[in-house]
């Protein structure tokens, strides 16, 4: 307990460099909301008047310490792109994201840790060959291509896929928000047409994000199974003739995993990073597209907001591996 | 959970999904019709800060005025709507004379909410718009509608608007968007002392009495209207229900809208619009976006665009053709090539005399002592780069060859208008557009040495401003010969001296399933759903 109040208070600054450095850099990017916002007949009169409307004309010092008390109070701003307050697209939005990515996580995890461990298991095989193939595929065709390929294959050419239309087909309607997750919620409301429906719109962004993240995953896994397979008491398992089974996944496995986690957190930050383009390909209301949307409009709040999000988001992720290493091996520990 | 039953039940579930099949859920859903396009609104109230083109869409459809344009049918079978016609809305009658204009109300029409639609109504929303500032105050006023004082509710079913000046644009400028109707009881028990016109509430609520009312808002991702049953002001839409989805990607618009899950999509690349023209599979309609075009635009304070032979030049350097076919696909009108800058009829936007010769061009520039040529800068909105981006690359490549070598200048969607107000830019790839259809509409904003943000070559010339002075006198008293004569000169002025080089009217693309018709063109570039039906096919 102790250790985790001291990793949360070395957060603090952490998050005062974020503000500040989120709050400097929005300012600096050249761009002019003010008249981005004044419509299409307007004159130097009613450009000032929105200025004046939007704080802007007052010197940085000012707007920041504004900012700050905003900060203080929950309250993040309003985006112009959609007119709501900042802080309830976020809300709404994380959830969409987070289901998505999670969604990506599951797809590839369950992909790429099994062909990772038969890829070291029969090292040089044809099934390794094929592991590397996949993953430099994978890595190397950019998401939002392999969105689009997704797209034009399964659902324009096959017509497998839902169309993409975002979380749930159009004519549906969504289930009580209980979690913000649609698969999760319609569970609870018991309502398996919407489960189903919302599975669907979640398959090709999922795959598309999945596909992207599976080299590091499965690489992370060969690499570590290799090395756990080739030690010593692997050798002595298999010598005591237990089951190559056995010894793979009960033994070797559960000492290769370290890395793997490590390798996972990493993957779902840059998968939440990697989110942008995806959702934009798939009108996927989460809160990359609702950032980059933000930025194009130079509309500061957002952008902000969304960055102080991120950097929440990041600090509790690295929290919770480092308590995941604890559970998995008890030789690691965080005072050590 | 151990690792075995975990690994099993992903692999479960990942292969339980994937073939999926498509949902078959939107068979008879004639009454529903559902519309795709890049954004969506941020603001369901015209008269709020910065409400976006989409928010303009929501208005239209959820507030009435009190009078709006009539219908037309165009040569090529289209239907536009028709600047000449004022029909009524709200109003059921009106009667204009020198002073003023008295409008006399529907008795029987009511806002979403159940009450009755007065002239207090009526008289409160207009103080609004030329009360609030920014754009709607500024669109008022091209209508010479800027005081309250100018408003009056005579009694329940009579309004009256005075005239500050004769303007012929006053009656025409009550059928745009900005006058909407407001229900001001509504309004103003949800306003605050700070926001007395309570524009938070509007923002996110329709306060009106149009046709369709906003069901369900999800901001970035979807609207949902419902039809308004007691709508009087005309005659009851054919859709029950629209759906409006944003779609950001404009490669799955097309795949939506091909493969039939759409029914309408809305503002097409002229690319999609050309290919799906030809493949015929969706209905496509498209209209020359009227009183707009794209131009270069040359700011005379910056030598050596302030000689009128360079700009000459430049006009003579345009690669015409090659920009329409290979920008447009031949999807646009084009600008050049008329006998003569002088016009012989009343058409607007009208052809400059101007042609790809890039002798004439070299002679010009000689002329004006710059035969070894000189450097510059093209700057476009990368907001609109899918048009401006390949005109600037076919522009720089032509006057390189008349020895003007320029550099390309992308300037991002948000800080284009800055740049524009700045007017520090030396050469520009635009496009602008009048809500109001008349030539010296567009001139005003656009040439005139008032230098609005839209002149943005800083072009003063007291010959121009004087004819489009007297074309907006002669328009108001209805001095039919004076105001042909100087509409007339004032194009042929402007286009002898160049500071704009018109290059085409571009088109406003829709596509709509076979099933979906009704389909008119708006002055303000958004979708009217009123007019649409969805039929069997």
């Amino acid at each position: 307990m102790r250790t985790l109040a001291r990793r949360l208070v070395t957060i603090v600054p952490t998050l005062f460099g974020v503000v500040i450095v989120t709050f400097l850099l929005t300012r600096v990017l050249p761009g002019d909301p003010a008249a981005y916002f004044a419509g299409p007949t307007a004159d130097q009169a009613s450009i000032e008047q929105i200025r004046t409307a939007l704080g802007l004309d007052r010197p940085l010092p000012v707007q920041f310490a504004a900012y700050v008390r905003d900060l203080a109070t929950g309250n993040l701003g309003n985006a112009l792109s959609t007119g709501q307050p900042v802080l309830s697209e976020l809300a709404t939005r994380l959830p969409a994201s987070a289901e998505l990515t999670l969604g990506a996580l599951i797809l590839s995890m369950a992909v790429a840790i099994p062909l990772g461990i038969l890829a070291a298991v029969r090292e040089g095989s044809l099934i390794d060959h094929a592991c590397r193939v996949v993953t430099t595929a994978g890595v190397s065709l950019p998401v939002f291509f392999t969105g689009l390929l997704f797209v034009y294959l399964f659902y324009y050419l096959l017509g497998w896929a839902p169309a993409p239309v975002g979380r749930l087909d159009v004519y549906l309607s969504e289930p009580p928000r209980i979690t913000g997750f649609l698969t999760l919620d319609s569970l609870l409301a018991g309502d398996l047409e919407v489960v189903r429906a919302a599975l669907a719109q979640l398959a090709l962004p999922a795959a598309t994000l999945a596909l992207f993240s599976l080299a590091p995953i499965a690489r992370m896994t060969r690499a570590s199974m290799l090395s756990v397979l080739s030690s010593e008491f692997v050798r002595t398992a298999r010598a005591a003739g237990l089951k190559p089974r056995t010894v793979v996944l009960t033994y070797a496995f559960r000492n290769a995993m370290l890395p793997v986690v490590t390798t996972l957190g990493m993957v779902f930050s840059f998968l939440l990073g990697a989110n942008v383009l995806v959702e934009k390909v798939f009108a996927w209301p989460g809160i990359g597209s609702f950032a980059v949307e933000a930025l194009i409009q130079s509309d500061y709040a957002p952008v902000q907001g969304f960055v102080l999000a991120m950097a929440l988001l990041y600090v509790a992720l690295n929290l919770a591996i480092d308590l995941i290493y604890g559970l998995i091996d008890p030789r690691v520990r965080l005072d050590a | 959970m151990d690792r075995r039953t975990f690994l099993a039940s992903t692999a479960a579930l990942a292969a339980s999904g994937l073939p999926w099949s498509r949902l078959h859920a939107q068979g008879a859903r004639q009454d529903t019709l559902l519309l795709i396009s890049e954004n969506g609104p941020n603001n369901l109230d015209i008269h709020g800060v910065g409400t976006n083109r989409p928010g303009y869409e929501a208005a239209w459809n959820c507030y009435d005025r009190l009078v709006t344009y009539g219908i037309k049918t165009l040569p090529d079978g289209s239907r536009s709507y028709d600047k000449t016609v004022i029909v009524p809305e709200l109003a059921e009658s009106w009667t204009v004379d020198p002073e003023g204009v008295t409008f006399r109300l529907r008795k029987d029409a009511r806002f979403h909410d159940g009450t009755p639609v007065t002239a207090a109504d009526v008289k409160w929303s207009f103080d609004r718009a030329v009360t609030v500032g920014g754009f709607p105050t500024t669109q008022m006023a091209a209508g010479s509608l800027t005081k309250p004082e100018q408003f009056t509710a005579i009694d329940d079913h009579t309004f009256r608007v005075a005239f500050l000046r004769p303007d012929a644009l006053t009656l025409p400028d009550l059928a745009v968007i900005v006058p909407a109707v407001f229900n001001s009881g509504l309004v103003k028990k949800n306003a605050t002392e700070k926001d007395p016109w309570g524009l938070e509430y509007t923002k996110n609520n329709v306060a009106g009495g149009g046709a369709f009312k906003v069901a369900k808002w999800t901001p970035g991702t979807e609207v949902v209207y419902a039809r308004y049953d007691d709508w009087k002001s005309g005659p009851l839409p054919g859709l029950k229900r629209v759906i409006w989805r944003t779609i950001p990607s404009a490669g799955n618009r097309r795949a939506l809208i091909e493969r039939g899950d759409a029914d309408v999509s809305f503002d097409l690349p002229a690319k999609d619009f050309a290919e799906m023209k030809r493949a015929g599979k969706v209905a496509v309609a498209s209209t020359p976006v009227s009183n707009g075009m794209w131009s270069i635009e040359l700011n005379v304070t910056k030598p050596p665009f302030d000689d009128a032979r360079v700009r000459r030049a430049i006009a003579y350097a345009v690669p015409y053709r090659k920009i329409m076919d290979a920008v447009l696909f031949g999807e646009a009108k084009p600008l050049f090539g008329a006998a003569s800058n002088t016009s012989d009829d009343m058409t607007w936007p009208r052809a400059t005399a101007y042609t790809t010769d890039l002798d004439k061009a070299r002679a010009l520039l000689a002329e004006a002592g710059l035969a070894d040529g000189f450097e510059t800068r093209i700057s476009f909105d990368l907001g609109q780069g899918i048009v401006g981006e390949p005109i600037a690359v076919l522009l720089q490549e032509s006057l390189a060859q008349i020895g003007i070598r320029a550099a390309l200048d992308k300037v991002p969607g948000a800080n284009w208008r800055g740049e524009m107000a700045k007017k520090s830019m030396p050469f520009l790839i635009n496009f602008f557009s009048g809500w109001l259809d008349y030539p010296e509409y567009f001139f005003f904003w656009a040439y005139h040495g008032q230098n609005a943000v839209f002149n943005t070559m800083s072009y003063k010339n007291p010959t121009l401003d004087a004819e489009i002075d007297a074309a907006r006198v002669a328009a108001a008293s209805g001095d039919k010969t004076a105001y042909e004569g100087a509409v007339k000169r004032m194009i042929a002025l402007a286009y002898d001296e160049a500071p704009r080089i018109p290059l085409f009217q571009p088109y406003l693309n829709v596509a709509l399933q076979k099933s979906v018709g009704g389909y008119s063109y708006w002055f303000h570039r958004q979708l009217d759903y009123r007019s649409l039906v969805k039929t069997a096919v």
